[in-house]
């Protein structure tokens, strides 16, 4: 290394090896740069050849080991190692001439000086290309290897450290793809679920999801799907506005809003009232037209359950979970302010943004009250309404996008409390349908939560519970709903039932299911159909369908007359009841110490015999013969 | 819920007169065509809460099996009594004023803001007005595109108007519908 390079080769190099050196440690590069400045700053002072020589000789030393980019930068564009030399300084003139100088005075020793020079040279290039041909192997055979999964020591030492996002993200990529392509791609001894678990991992602290949360998603979605998702979960939709046909058509409305300067374009081809709008000048929820009731600011998906739900004119529509007021407003604009909307919401504070957004927009039809969902049948009668629109309060986990806390805050017992609220008020929802009515009969149900337990597992209830059935909800763009999902298999007709998602439609997720009642009477028994998953502790299931069976000709009876009916009341405590003690082993994901807890509660579902189901059957019919003639004696 | 007495329904029935006018009768007798009942019904005014609804019979009939306690709307809200036992019409009654108005003032669009944001109508900013207003008639103020604003009180005669300054007043501001941002709340 004595037999130095000059620096008039240094440049050279530094360019070569711009290209083979993998950019490794730029933080030294800064020190580097600041180091060369200064020493670019001594070199026009040293008058000493050999010095400067020496120098710039550890210079460019260093500045190998370092990045290669440092020289780019020190060479202007480092297309042109002769600019190198200027940028070297006036160093390098004084040593040229310096060097000319030496060379006119003595002869012999310079000349093989130059030769030796120009053999360190080429070593010194053979060498470096060496050098940077050995790393650019490694670094392919790095990437092209097998990713190796982290030890348990690389893990705790990374728990130590601050979280390090890049290593991250690309450990997540590298899992991606070798789940992918597990046969090929996987590392010796390791099974797919250290895989999925690392991943698991890596998802959760890297995008702030809770364990709950990430685990369910991993177990409805395949890897790259799942990226997908959580990508889109991470951006928000575009704003989408409807247009309110009472008072306005969406052609003028879009020609009024762009010469505000709205930029906005028809949503799709499956709404004639929706826009979105990419950007405005203006803010969107302020113009004189939204105070006019012109348009509503409304999710895309939230047009979904009022149109599948169709209301006709002159019908009696019941909104369960009505505020803010979109969808009732919808629907209202549907039947064009004819019939009666019965607009129901809970909570008090939000009466007042339901409220305002009704008189906004121009409805005349609604009427607003403020019960708890449940109870509602018991108020409007059973049997009363043509259509009833559920929109029930979810875990959220489908508009992440719209409010980050839900990545954190659900967990299992959340999701199981709402799917028990949501069951509940499902069947006080058909309850309150009448079957026999003309134009009508349906009820839709929706949610804004992507999970299993929320959306089928509720429609699966019902669908056992009460004398409906699933039917197509006109919308064909969304994917059909799960029939069977791990260990749960659900009635074959919820394929008709529909699923949105953001990665996918662009709006957020969604799920949409239409039930038709058929009849107004409640099933007396729980049908012996096999069920795989659903193992009820018989005890209070057959209480409840005894109960039924005493009390179902005197609802009957009392519907006709279009009274509300204490005994309702009663029967939903039962069906509480059975719920509850199926919640807990219904719900997706137990621990093993959950699953072994209510491993005592649990028996396997006794199939009735033959004869005890022939002896329901005449039991059913005779309480049904006793009721139609109680029906003919009054004269129905 | 419960009907107007006599006394209530005067001070509602004279203010919606500033307003409309003789069709005040298209108010009260047009047939309704809400609810689910084939004939179309008629409108009628109820109290409840200290609030006056102007909903058609059929809606009325079936919002009896709502406690008094749960009824948070019925129809279109015309506006409310105070403590003091005086009735103020609210924003939420531009729907039916506006389809019945004797008295109209259209603005200009740099004027509009300024009213959406509840100050007064001052004579710079109007576009049209139409002819007869007397002072202290209810006049509904609407955009150029007909776009119904809100309304207020007329504070000059049409002639008087001509001849006022830029910054005179001419309608005083009553309700706009500005207020369904601002005041959501107090509606």
């Amino acid at each position: 290394m004595a037999a130095c390079c000059r620096s008039m080769g240094a440049p050279a190099l530094n360019t070569k090896k711009k290209g083979a050196k993998p950019p490794h440690k730029k933080k030294l590069k800064n020190d580097l740069f600041a180091e060369k400045r200064s020493k670019k700053d001594d070199i026009p002072d040293e008058s000493d050849d050999q010095g400067e020589d020496v120098e710039e000789h550890e210079e460019s030393e260093v500045e190998e080991d370092q990045s290669g980019d440092s020289g780019s930068e020190v060479s202007s564009d480092g297309d042109d190692p002769l600019a190198d030399d200027f940028l070297q300084g006036s160093g390098d003139e004084d040593k040229a001439s310096s060097l000319d100088e030496h060379s006119d005075s003595g002869s012999d020793s310079d000349e093989s000086d130059i030769e030796q020079k120009s053999r360190a040279i080429d070593e010194e290039r053979a060498r470096i290309e060496e050098e940077a041909g050995a790393e650019m192997q490694l670094n392919i055979k790095e990437e092209s290897d097998e990713f190796r999964l982290p030890t348990k020591e690389e893990l705790e030492e990374e728990a130590h450290r601050p979280p390090d996002l890049p290593n991250m993200q690309r450990r997540i990529r590298e899992i991606v793809r070798v789940l992918s392509n597990f046969k090929a791609l996987k590392q010796e001894g390791t099974t797919r679920k250290d895989y999925v678990e690392q991943l698991k991992r890596d998802l959760a602290s890297y995008y702030g999801y809770n364990d709950f949360l990430i685990g369910a998603l991993m177990e409805m979605f395949p890897p790259v799907e799942l990226m997908e998702l959580i990508e889109a979960f991470e951006k928000p939709r575009p704003i989408c506005l409807r247009t309110n046909t009472l008072k306005t058509r969406r052609r003028d409305l879009a020609d009024v809003l762009i010469n505000r300067g709205v930029n906005l374009d028809p949503l799709s081809k499956w709404s004639k009232v929706g826009l979105v709008v990419y950007d405005s000048q203006v803010p969107i929820g302020a113009t004189p037209e939204y105070m006019a009731g012109f348009y509503m600011l409304q999710s895309a998906s939230s047009f979904l359950p009022v149109m599948a739900l169709a209301p006709q004119e002159k019908e009696r529509v019941v909104d369960m979970a009505a505020a803010p007021g979109g969808k009732t407003t919808y629907i209202a604009a549907l039947m064009k302010n004819s019939g009666v909307v019965f607009a129901n919401e809970m909570k008090a504070p939000r009466l007042k943004s339901l409220t305002a957004n009704l008189h906004r927009m121009g409805v005349t039809n609604t009427i607003v009250s403020n019960y708890d969902g449940k109870e509602l049948p018991r108020i409007l009668g059973v049997n009363s309404v043509d259509r009833v629109l559920l929109d029930a309060p979810c875990s959220g986990t489908g508009v992440i996008s719209k409010d980050e806390s839900v990545k954190t805050s659900k967990s299992l017992e959340d999701i199981q409390k709402c799917a028990f609220l949501q069951k509940q008020l499902l069947l006080a929802a058909i309850d309150m349908v009448d079957a026999n009515s003309k134009s009508g009969g349906y009820i839709v149900y929706s949610t804004c939560s992507i999970m299993i337990p929320e959306n089928e597992a509720v429609i699966d209830y019902a669908l056992r519970r009460r004398d409906v059935k699933l039917v197509p909800c006109g919308l064909d763009f969304g994917r059909p709903g799960f029939i069977r999902f791990r260990e749960h298999r659900f009635h074959p007709s919820l394929e008709k039932t529909r699923r949105f998602y953001p990665h996918v439609h662009n709006m957020d997720g969604f799920f949409v299911a239409k039930l038709k009642k058929m009849s107004n009477s409640k099933p007396t028994s729980v049908p012996a159909e096999p069920s795989e998953t659903v193992e009820q502790v018989l005890g209070p299931e057959e209480d409840s369908s005894i109960k039924d069976t005493v009390e179902e000709p005197q609802n009957q009876t009392e519907a006709a007359e279009n009274h509300g009916v204490v005994e309702n009341g009663h029967v939903n405590n039962k069906k509480r009841k059975s719920p509850s003690s199926s919640k807990k082993i219904k719900g997706k994901w137990p621990s093993r110490d959950e699953m072994s807890r209510t491993r005592e509660k649990r028996t396997k579902r006794k199939f009735p015999s033959r004869e005890e189901i022939s002896k329901m059957r005449e039991e059913k019919r005779e309480t049904w013969r006793k009721m139609n003639a109680a029906n003919k004696k009054r004269g129905k | 819920m419960r009907t107007l007495d006599e006394k209530e329904t005067t001070q509602v029935f004279e203010k919606l007169f500033k307003f409309t006018g003789n069709n005040l009768k298209n108010i009260v007798e047009s047939p309704s065509h809400e609810g689910p009942d084939p004939d179309p019904g008629r409108y009628c005014f109820r109290l409840c809460k200290n609030r006056v609804y102007y909903a058609s019979e059929s809606l009325v009939r079936r919002a009896t099996n709502i406690g008094r306690h749960n009824l948070a709307s019925l129809g279109t809200c015309v506006g409310k009594f105070t403590k003091g036992g005086s009735f103020h019409l609210t924003v939420q009654a531009l729907g039916i004023l506006a389809a019945n108005a004797k008295h109209k003032v259209w603005l200009k669009p740099t004027s509009e803001m300024s009213f959406l944001y509840g100050n007064h109508v001052l004579k710079g900013g109007l576009g049209r007005i139409t002819e007869n207003i007397n002072p202290g008639d209810g006049v509904v103020v609407f955009s150029m595109s007909d776009v119904p604003l809100g309304f207020g009180i007329s504070q000059r005669s049409t002639q008087d108007c001509r001849k006022l300054d830029p910054n005179g007043l001419v309608v005083l501001h009553q309700a706009d519908i500005g207020e369904y941002l601002r005041m959501e709340d107090e509606l």
